[in-house]
């Protein structure tokens, strides 16, 4: 669906956000998202019909922390099948009514937990965790795998590998938020090498989340520089969070985000949407922008900052490099 | 390898030190070991060793950790390292009753399971000289002011990975000013989502990005306390 989709379009409209938008609607801070599959999934299909109206050509389900990980904290780990069974479900009824074809991605996020040697998590115990998650979400038909918000290859790899266990085309994006790389220090490049290098390959790679849409539309063009002919995926923050009384704001205009969808479109993404704090007229703006926009020259850096605002973490200074082994080499 | 042509008990004491920072850096649990105990064997006060060996080495993974030069593989190598020097000497620095910088008391706040940053931020922590207490993931408020009462921290740390949870903070810090403590403590706030608007807007008193600004941080702010510590006298 998702590649028939990309072959009858040049640009695919994801969703926005999911946890944030929850906040909206009730969601207290602490609790899992993904228990309001089952306690009030009039809201969680609200949600998704509220992407779909605003033009959403792919909707993500409410299954980011739906690992047995993470589900642990909140009881609910013996329920990894049935949550996300129903997280799919939700997706499905909504996307199944509207008058356009609309994919339905299953989110998968990550563990949380470190990979052996530095954590204890292995790969083979990473990959049965996911097959469980994934199978929920396969039940739930969904139609793609959206293994997203990854920073260490390791667990893209196992992700990877458990979609492909469980029979469903998958999706990869990573979280670029510290000096230009994830937190583990892979490069935009070095992402898409490993993640183009899976068997099978990924129906889409890029970037979500992060710190701030100028640092993710530079970590777009690092992977579109390298793989020029993979379908690319930009999903962005919407600015910046800030609490305003009791609830938590993002900074991200209307224009601000449309003219990120432009740019994205221009940096060479296939598939765009929002993350944290990218609400339904987030996306209608991000949606009329994109319609009457015709994919223009690779922006540079200087560009993007100038249009979207500053690099909140920055690449680290040309030339720098870390210091190894600098006296027992010449012992 | 070269290294196992090196003799760390062959180096006079200023070279010694300068092998531990590279080592450190490098990650290499097995010598710093070797290096402590050989200073140890030579004379050097636990308190000494600690500081010029250890966490000066620890201070310039910070610097490279800040600088987007080290990410987090590497420094959990060093801080994994620097552990397995601390933990040779904690018992006998506690027997000599070296100074402290400070105490913490630090956790990744409710509904959140992400413990890399705060673990990181533990252990530089420590490598600085703080002693710290460290409550793990999920903590909800009681967990916290039950810990601060116990313990009479100088700064707490607090750690959230999520968007969906790191307006927990706000909480926390909220009882703080209702109990009427917020005043004595240090409220320090980390994590990928957050940045320093957002740390004023909960009402914390700083954000750090990275474990290596959060030292740097409490320091300061210890700093601080001691100066007007002075200025009262």
């Amino acid at each position: 669906m998702l590649t028939k989709l990309l072959q009858s379009r040049d640009w695919l409209l994801a969703d926005g956000a999911t946890g944030t938008n929850l906040f909206a609607m009730g969601l207290t801070s602490g609790e899992a998202p993904e228990l309001w599959n089952e306690q009030h999934p009039d809201r969680i299909r609200r949600l998704h019909q509220d992407f779909v109206d605003a033009g959403a050509d792919i909707i993500l389900t409410n299954s980011f922390g739906g690992t047995s990980r993470r589900l642990m904290l909140h009881n609910a780990h013996t329920r990894v099948g049935t949550l996300n069974r129903l997280a799919g479900q939700h997706a499905r009824t909504v996307a199944d009514a509207a008058d356009r074809p609309v994919v339905v991605a299953g989110s998968v996020g990550p563990t949380g937990d470190l990979f052996a040697p530095l954590g204890s998590l292995t790969e083979a115990e990473a990959v049965e965790v996911f097959v469980e998650q994934m199978e929920g979400l396969k039940a739930g038909g969904v139609d793609v795998l959206w293994i997203e918000t990854m920073s260490a290859v390791e667990e893209m790899r196992a992700a990877a590998l458990a979609a492909t266990k469980v029979g469903l085309p998958y999706t990869v994006t990573a979280s670029f938020d510290t000096a230009g790389r994830t937190m583990m220090g892979i490069t935009p490049d070095a992402m898409a090498r490993a993640t183009t290098g899976f068997v099978p390959a990924p129906h889409g790679i890029g970037c979500n989340c992060g710190v701030g849409a100028s640092d993710l539309l530079v970590s777009v063009l690092g992977i579109t520089a390298t793989v020029p002919d993979t379908v690319v995926i930009a999903k962005a923050n919407c600015g910046i969070p800030q609490v305003r009384g009791g609830s938590i704001d993002y900074s991200g205009t209307l224009d601000l985000m449309a003219d990120y969808a432009r740019l994205a479109c221009d940096s060479g993404a296939r598939i765009i949407g929002g993350c944290c704090g990218t609400s339904p007229a987030h996306l209608l703006a991000m949606r009329r922008a994109l319609h009457t926009h015709q994919r223009g020259a690779r922006p540079d850096t200087a560009t993007l900052v100038a249009r979207l605002g500053a690099l909140a973490a920055p690449p680290a200074k040309d030339g720098a490099a870390p210091r190894r082994n600098r006296r027992r080499e010449g012992a | 390898m070269a290294d196992d042509d090196l003799d760390l008990s062959a180096l006079p004491d200023d070279d010694l030190v300068g092998q531990m920072h590279d080592d450190l850096y490098d990650g290499l649990k097995d010598e710093i070991e070797i290096g402590v105990r050989i200073l140890l064997d030579r004379g050097w006060t636990p308190y000494r060793v600690l500081t010029e060996a250890l966490v000066e080495g620890m201070r310039i993974v910070g610097v490279d950790f800040r600088d987007g030069i080290l990410f987090v593989p590497e420094v959990l190598l060093s801080a994994n390292a620097m552990k397995a020097g601390m933990a040779i000497l904690k018992p006998l620095l506690a027997e000599t009753g070296a100074p402290k910088t400070g105490k913490m008391v630090i956790g990744t706040v409710k509904g959140d399971i992400h413990d890399i940053g705060k673990n990181l931020v533990a252990m530089m922590m420590e490598g600085a000289g703080f002693e710290v207490v460290d409550l793990g993931v999920n903590t909800d408020v009681d967990r916290y002011l039950a810990a601060i009462d116990e313990h009479q921290p100088d700064i707490l740390g607090m750690s959230a990975l999520l968007t969906t949870t790191m307006p927990y903070m706000k909480v926390v810090i909220d009882a703080l000013a209702s109990k009427g403590i917020r005043e004595q403590i240090v409220v320090l706030v980390g994590g990928a989502p957050l940045n320093e608007e957002f740390a004023a807007s909960v009402g914390a008193d700083a954000y750090c990005r990275d474990a290596a600004v959060a030292v740097e941080t409490a320091k300061a702010f210890m700093q601080r306390r001691a100066n007007r510590r002075d200025a009262a006298d």
